[in-house]
């Protein structure tokens, strides 16, 4: 045990290095060749995800941007139709103003044209009137036969002189 | 300045560590030589031995020992007389001889076909199977090199199959499921090896040039604690790989190797020619940091051979008190037992830790040594 026997210095140098040459080989080299590789590619991922989360960001953030150009289009087509109604119905006021106007003229014109006739018919109704009260007057007038000749001679002597 | 003291510490702790590592071999040696005066009374019974029982266990053998006379026999691989020699190990097990030694006490040892084994050593069988040194009374037979494969290279051998069907099947299921999440084994070794890549070798090497130690720093780690958790399994005959020196030592070796090619001028500079140090405190410099390229890989074999051998000589210990106790009485062994036990339980969870612990050590000082013999200069 505590001696060295040749014999075992032998037999372990050849078993150990034959062992550690086929280990070598055939284990720890395709062993941490893919532990390596799992761990690269465990990087990888990690790496490619922070990627993507950034990339998620930088997305959100256009997304972001684009919606604000959207809400600023939005609010500038809705002054865009403010105004626009603004003018319309302006236009409109504008244009029933003058309909307005033409109908009070026009209503003028005939409520004038009216008064004229009726004028003209009170004008008439009058006249006739005063005719039938002088039709009348003279009526009350001619009673008396003297009367009826003193307006003859009278009519006459102006026709004469006529 | 602090660079020179961090710089002049660490050989320095190393020394301590080493020195109380280094007392502990001593302990074992207390018990191995206390054994035979206690055998001398009780000789006749054969009475039960701890310090040999445990010594036993945690020692090198050319037989898995599983319980009782069951026993797995492993081959015998000798190189002697300029010829390889092969069989199994049951022919020295079944062939037991004894022989006095220098103290008078009988001992017992296997002899086949001209090769006798005393201790697990084995020789060449002299002319009266064991040959004793008249002077010093030590075995006295010539060596021969023994490349059986023993407990501890079974024990190697079962770890490399168990890392490579582990991490054969790992590997599978990241090519079956590229780039998904992992699944089953593969998902509780994952963190292990993320573990191993981001708090060990990435502080200690640096991200750039620590893929090229990844292989062997994984390799080591895994090696070292599934090693150390064999160890820790009960009725298999108790390995103890990574408690044995010759493991450790090929580790640390290669440790020491990849350390010393992968050093840069910036590296050797800082040891052959320590900057901002005044000349004279160059020459104390200079050789200690020399040492500390050996004494470090030195401490990294020490260490864990020691920590996981000091771990199995407890647990073994609590079973030898209680068979001590047992030995008294039933009683004796009974009431021991039920605290005994609950202190193995104990030792055992901490033995679990401990055999993480010892990897995880292992590996990131071998990356920290790694990263010393690359960094850069930086100012």
């Amino acid at each position: 045990m505590l001696s060295v026997s040749i014999g075992t210095v032998v037999w372990s140098s050849i078993a150990f290095l034959i062992v550690l040459f086929l280990l070598a080989k055939l284990a720890w080299k395709p062993i941490l060749a893919s532990i390596r590789e799992r761990e690269d590619s465990i990087d990888d991922a990690l790496k490619s995800a922070s990627k993507a989360r950034e990339e998620m960001a930088n997305l959100t953030k256009s997304n972001e941007a684009l919606l604000n150009e959207a809400r600023a289009e939005r609010d500038g087509m809705l002054k865009d139709a403010r105004g626009t109604k603004d003018q319309i119905i302006s236009e409109a006021k504008d244009r029933a103003d003058v309909e307005y106007n033409k109908i009070l003229a026009s209503a003028k014109d005939a409520i004038r044209q009216e008064k004229s006739a009726a004028i003209a018919e009170i004008k008439e109704q009058v006249a006739t009137l005063s005719i039938e009260i002088a039709e009348r007057v003279i009526r009350e007038e001619l009673k008396s036969d003297e009367k009826q000749k003193q307006l003859i001679d009278k009519y006459l002597q102006e026709a004469k002189l006529n | 300045m602090s660079m020179t003291l961090k710089k002049l510490s660490r050989p320095f702790f190393a020394i301590v560590t080493f020195m109380l590592l280094a007392s502990q071999p001593v302990l074992f040696a207390q018990e191995h030589t206390e054994q035979p005066d206690s055998t001398q009374h009780e000789v006749e019974k054969e009475k039960f031995n701890a310090g040999e029982m445990i010594i036993h266990h945690i020692s090198d053998a050319h037989e898995i020992h599983l319980f009782g006379d069951a026993a797995i026999y492993l081959p015998v691989i000798l190189y002697a007389d300029n010829s390889v020699k092969v069989f199994s190990s049951s022919h020295f097990y079944h062939n037991e001889k004894h022989f006095t030694n220098a103290e008078g006490e009988s001992e017992h040892y296997y002899e086949y076909n001209g090769f006798v084994m005393h201790h697990e050593h084995i020789y060449a069988a002299a002319d009266g199977g064991i040959s004793l040194n008249a002077e010093t009374g030590e075995v006295n037979n010539a060596s021969v090199l023994d490349f059986s494969i023993t407990k501890t290279v079974t024990g190697i051998l079962i770890t490399c199959l168990v890392l490579l069907l582990i991490f054969g099947t790992v590997a599978r299921g990241y090519k079956k499921r590229k780039g998904s999440a992992p699944k089953g084994l593969q998902s509780f070794m994952e963190p292990l090896i993320l573990f191993i890549r981001d708090e060990v070798a990435i502080p200690s090497i640096g991200a750039k040039k620590a893929d090229r130690y990844m292989p062997f720093l994984l390799s080591t780690f895994f090696f070292i604690w599934i090693a150390n958790i064999l160890g820790l399994i009960p009725f298999i005959g108790g390995f103890n790989v990574t408690g044995t020196l010759s493991v450790t030592l090929v580790l640390a070796a290669i440790v020491f190797i990849i350390t010393t090619i992968s050093g840069n001028k910036h590296y050797w500079g800082h040891i052959l020619w320590p900057p901002g140090v005044p000349l004279p405190i160059k020459f104390i410099l200079v050789p200690i940091e020399v040492a500390g390229l050996f004494i470090k890989p030195l401490v990294l074999m020490i260490r864990l051979t020691a920590n996981i051998t000091a771990g199995h000589i407890i647990i073994l210990a609590f079973v030898a008190l209680v068979l001590i106790f047992g030995q008294m009485g039933a009683a004796a062994g009974y009431g021991v037992g039920v605290g005994s036990i609950l202190f193995m339980v104990f030792m055992f969870f901490l033995e679990l830790l401990i055999a993480f612990l010892q990897a995880y050590v292992f590996t990131l000082l071998a990356a920290l040594y790694f990263g010393d013999a690359t960094q850069e200069a930086h100012h």
